[in-house]
């Protein structure tokens, strides 16, 4: 399996283009902002507490500052990430490179992967500059490492869910555009497809509830690792992933 | 190397290509010509394994192209027509992502790629993005990629298209020099570039390969006599005769009055040359011969026969005399290329 330089390839072009560049700007800078007025509003409730001592009991920095964060985090990866995917496979039928790609020795699969990877190291990047974030908390504040880490696995995992569908959409079609706002449109209908199990109670909205992305990061966020969130997110991506491989065959019958 | 049986594929309900069959031996270089839609890239994408066939085989380098696909695709170079590359890349980069694709090994990479750049006349632009470049340099980056793992076979579509003259003669030395160790299917559109760089031809038309072999063959085949032009201001019943008394003289045709002058083709045996005796007849006849020379019968007037006549090489002889407008047209068109 020749993935090496496929990914190498991937994480020369995001890096090259200024998509990389810009993604990653515009997420810190997002991020950061709700980061800012979360902790500025948990700093005016510790500060009211302190003549409060009822109010401080249930105040801490894990409920009243990291789960709300990641909470926003996860929204503005809802709309963003689309934008990481979107060009992985549109922009190579576009300009026509898949036809050279796709008869070099390398498998699809190998293709894929190396594409997948490439988007997964990028959002992993992303990620990883918000740990500024709760290491600022912990110069002021006590941090509950735990919850963190397993927050931080939440949004991996989501997020890797986000590129599989994402690229899966990438490979349908020549148009960039076209493939994020499939992408948005599933994602968004995957989010707030649990909603409707409040109306519908029973069966159906246990399954609906079950199948909703958002539902199975919330235990993350309060620090629980559920194998059965972990494997959910690990099948969506599988599937994905596996749709996309047939996606690419059926592009080659067609021509 | 490459055996093509009875390829056919289709878009639906329209016929890129049907019942293609033929073989390339290895270490030819073999070109490849049609109009525009015949079917010619259909067929290289099949070969270069981008495309399974919808019936039909084709094996390139003992390997089938459906079922062995990646043991092919390890033995080819391809070309694609429209030289697709990554335009945020630079070239260099470019081609080393290529040639590790390829699985050339990390010790051998740096010089493969310094090699390709160098037969391929781009090094000076190693550190340009692919996208800054002029026509010219993408296409020979296109080559680049294709010859840089050194493939047994090597699929062209279009190599020189947009290339100043000098380039393509360097283009076309080059996949000269590929011949022996390689075996080249090229297509194009420029037909002295199939004489002067290829062994053999392969004409399609609509979809159908329309005749096949060594270039001299198939002109023998299309054009059996060999003929002169002849412009000669005189009688014209009485030119007319004494050409056609001639001896050795199988046939002469009129082709019309050009600047006041009768102007005939005359054809002979192949291998005998008349001009002498028509200059000899018209000294004694006193005509005045404005005009003696052989006309070319070479691949364009085949091709344009075959493709406008969309004859085969099955009829024995051609139907319809090549106009020598079209024979003439053909030397201003290449200069235009």
């Amino acid at each position: 399996m020749k993935i090496w330089p496929i990914y190498k390839k991937e994480m020369r072009l995001y890096f090259t283009s200024p998509i990389a560049w810009v993604i990653l700007t515009i997420f810190l800078f997002i991020a950061g902002y709700f980061f800012y007025s979360i902790f500025a509003f948990f700093t005016l409730a510790s500060m009211q507490s302190a003549m409060n001592p009822a109010m401080a009991r249930d105040l801490n920095v894990t409920d009243s500052v990291l789960r709300p964060l990641f909470s926003n985090v996860s929204v503005i990866l809802l709309l963003l990430m689309p934008l990481v995917t979107m060009r992985l496979f549109a922009e190579e039928r576009r300009s026509g490179t898949i036809e050279l790609l796709l008869t070099y020795p390398v498998r699809d699969g190998a293709v894929l992967l190396g594409k997948y990877l490439a988007g997964l190291t990028l959002y992993a990047m992303m990620l990883a500059m918000t740990l500024f974030y709760p290491l600022l908390v912990a110069y002021f504040a006590r941090v509950e490492w735990g919850p963190l880490a397993t927050g931080y696995l939440g949004l991996l995992l989501m997020g890797a869910t986000f590129l599989a569908v994402g690229i899966f959409a990438s490979s349908l079609t020549e148009n960039q555009i076209v493939a994020s706002i499939i992408t948005f449109g599933v994602l968004l209908m995957f989010w707030v497809i649990g909603w409707s199990s409040d109306y519908l109670g029973g069966t159906w909205g246990r399954v609906l509830s079950h199948l909703s992305l958002i539902e199975h990061f919330d235990s993350f966020a309060k620090g629980v690792i559920d194998t059965r969130d972990v494997l959910y997110y690990f099948d969506f991506t599988i599937v994905a992933l596996f749709l996309t491989l047939r996606s690419l065959e059926a592009r080659r019958w067609k021509g | 190397m490459i055996e093509v049986e009875k390829l056919t594929k289709n878009y639906g309900p329209v016929n890129a290509i049907r019942d293609v069959s033929f073989s390339v031996a290895p270490g030819d270089i073999v070109g490849f010509l049609g109009p525009n839609g015949a079917g010619k890239s259909t067929t290289m994408r099949i070969l270069s394994c981008f495309m399974p066939a919808s019936s039909g085989s084709a094996r390139v380098a003992g390997y089938d192209v459906f079922r062995e696909s990646l043991e092919v695709r390890k033995r080819i170079g391809y070309l694609p027509e429209n030289v697709p590359l990554y335009a945020d890349m630079r070239v260099g980069p470019y081609l080393d992502f290529v040639a590790e694709v390829k699985g050339i090994a990390r010790t051998e990479r740096k010089g493969r790629v310094a090699d390709a750049m160098d037969r391929c006349l781009i090094t000076d632009v190693q550190n340009r993005l692919i996208g800054k470049l002029s026509k010219g340099y993408r296409q020979r980056v296109g080559l680049a990629q294709a010859i840089v793992s050194d493939p047994h076979v090597l699929i062209l579509d279009e190599p020189t298209i947009g290339l100043d003259p000098q380039q393509i003669t360097e283009i076309r030395s080059l996949i000269k020099s590929l011949a022996g160790d390689h075996t080249v299917i090229l297509s194009t559109h420029i037909l002295p570039e199939v004489s002067m760089v290829c062994s053999g031809v392969i004409i399609i038309n609509k979809g159908a390969i329309v005749a096949q072999g060594p270039i001299d063959t198939l002109v023998e085949q299309f054009f059996p006599t060999a003929r002169v032009h002849v412009q000669i201001a005189g009688p014209y019943p009485a030119v007319l005769e004494g050409l056609r008394r001639l001896a050795g003289v199988l046939d002469v045709h009129d082709a019309g009055p050009q600047d006041g002058a009768a102007t005939f083709v005359v054809e002979s045996d192949r291998g005998r040359d008349v001009r002498g005796e028509i200059f000899q007849l018209a000294a004694q006849q006193k005509w005045e011969l404005r005009e003696l020379r052989r006309a070319g019968m070479t691949l364009e007037e085949v091709f344009i026969r075959i493709v406008a006549g969309e004859e085969t090489v099955a009829d024995d002889r051609p139907a319809a005399e090549p106009t020598p407008a079209a024979a003439e047209a053909m030397p201003a068109e290449e200069a235009t290329e």
